[in-house]
């Protein structure tokens, strides 16, 4: 009996374990075949433009709206736990640091999944249900080439230029809080900046962005792309592509922090 | 010429072609029949590529193309069209831009060249001044139609039919099928077409082909095959093809 239920259980771990090592191989071969495939010509410039558009410009509103308020509040939590120290002085750096190392990277890459990550997932998938992506396959057309690498290279160019806007916006979101507001000085806000923020953080947080937007983009592509042929099939893909790609931020920024750092 | 060798494949666990041997003649229109769930989409899908058999193997003009893969494959491809059931138009470009899409992303063609093209085909299939409309605004039987243009656009040697009057009122379904006998007559491509149209396609057809239980249990010109002595063929064409086989499965 006990040796039954051990061996039910060693079954059941086999399983999970070998579906999800073949899922993720199934990924791996996924991202590297499409970017084997953006390296033959014809080179899908209008594509890659059209998804700047979608990932990027269309997403830079929500991105404003969240880098203003991220950089008011935490000029605002900031300024009161400083002033108990006396230190009111280094509230731009550390505005400035929380927003260029982590939250500028993070919060962006958030929002670009959740505005045109779960999109992207949606207009795939309905393009797989509705057989759009055999109808390219059938027209000698590679659905990898033509839908799917145009999209990973919009990730890795328009969630870095994101991060920049979020970060700027951020910084003076906590300007507009912790100078006009509560009357921190705006020479010593800006001085701090500058004497606190070092190359290396921005371009941590570069190296940052540039991995999200291609986090974002991969899953988001692939849950699309092997979705079920069917309506809850898609809304469960959309649901997964979500949350995967919010959680493997989470997870790979940890990582990259303690590379960085 | 087109041939399928002893074709199986298992979906989900339920086996569906069960060892297919067809032979597709040459500039004829072939129409297979067989009850729902019976993998007439599948073993279609299995002559261009878009499935790869378990076993067995799908052979073009010599070339056995079941185990290609990219440009080799694309290679093959370039010889067919498909026109799906839904069509397949993608939502995003104009019945135009779906038209020009092959000519476009295949020869490299720009300008008046592909406009002169398309519009042509589109006034073939009856859609001549309705370039500008998006697949969301056209009716099921123009949305097959407009398929069908962009079908016809490559001069294909082999067009692929998956159920192209599915959904479509009788007499809707009817101009389709004079528009797809009127080009194949016209252009002499090799037309395959899965159907439920019981008795239709034994008027438009060249041969007929029943698949049934996995394999292809019969195969005739349509006065030929409609004389069978099979009472479960004979049962099968006397009521239509009406009766699902297996009620959970879809796609034919």
């Amino acid at each position: 009996m006990f040796a039954d239920l051990t061996m039910t259980l060693f079954e059941l771990v086999g399983r999970w374990a070998r579906i999800n090592v073949a899922e993720m191989g199934r990924m791996l071969i996924f991202v590297v075949a499409s970017f084997a495939w953006l390296a033959r010509p014809p080179l899908r410039g209008m594509q890659i433009i059209k998804q700047l558009h979608f990932i990027g410009y269309k997403s830079t509103f929500v991105v404003v709206l969240t880098a203003a308020f991220t950089g008011m509040v935490l000029a605002l939590q900031g300024y009161y736990t400083l002033r108990k120290f006396g230190s009111e002085g280094l509230l731009g750096s550390a505005v400035a640091l929380s927003m260029i190392r982590e939250l500028g990277p993070v919060l962006a890459a958030l929002m670009v999944t959740a505005r045109a990550g779960s999109a992207i997932t949606a207009e795939i998938g309905i393009m797989r249900i509705t057989e759009q992506i055999d109808a390219l396959d059938t027209m000698a057309v590679n659905p990898l080439q033509y839908l799917i690498a145009p999209k990973l290279v919009a990730g890795l160019i328009g969630v870095p230029l994101l991060v920049a806007i979020f970060d700027v916006v951020g910084i003076y979101g906590g300007h507009l809080v912790g100078v006009d507001l509560l009357g921190v000085n705006a020479g010593s806000y800006w001085n701090s900046i500058e004497s606190a923020v070092e190359w290396k953080d921005v371009y941590g947080g570069i190296l940052k962005s540039i991995s999200f937007g291609l986090i974002v983009s991969w899953i988001c592509c692939y849950k699309g792309f092997y979705t079920k042929m069917s309506a809850e099939g898609l809304g469960t893909a959309t649901t997964e592509a979500v949350v995967l790609s919010s959680v493997l931020i989470l997870i790979w920024d940890y990582f990259l922090t303690s590379l960085l750092l | 010429m087109l041939k399928l060798v002893g074709v199986t494949k298992t979906l989900g666990g339920q086996p569906v072609l069960q060892g297919v041997d067809l032979i597709v003649p040459t500039g004829k229109l072939t129409t297979i029949i067989g009850r729902s769930g019976e993998g007439k989409s599948v073993l279609l899908k299995h002559m261009i590529g878009l499935f790869q058999p378990d076993s067995g193997q799908v052979w073009v003009d010599g070339v056995e193309i079941s185990r290609l893969h990219g440009h080799a494959l694309n290679e093959v491809r370039k010889r067919f069209a498909m026109l799906f059931q839904g069509a397949a138009l993608f939502d995003s470009l104009t019945v135009f831009e779906n038209v020009a899409f092959p000519l476009r992303e295949r020869l490299r063609m720009k300008g008046a060249e592909v406009t002169i093209r398309v519009d042509e085909k589109l006034e073939q299939v009856g859609l001549a001044g309705m370039g500008h409309k998006f697949p969301a605004e056209l009716s099921g039987g123009m949305r097959k139609r407009a398929g069908l243009a962009r079908a016809l656009v490559m001069q294909p040697e082999i067009i692929l039919f998956d159920e192209p009057t599915t959904g479509l009122d009788p007499l809707m379904a009817k101009s389709i099928h004079d528009l797809i006998t009127g080009m194949q007559r016209k252009f002499g491509f090799t037309a395959v077409m899965v159907s439920h149209q019981i008795p239709e396609i034994f008027g438009i057809s060249d041969y007929v082909a029943m698949l049934k239980r996995g394999k292809i249990a019969a195969m005739a010109e349509p006065a030929e095959f409609q004389r069978t002595t099979d009472p479960e063929i004979r049962e099968f064409i006397s009521v239509g093809g009406t009766v699902p086989l297996h009620a959970a499965s879809s796609g034919g």
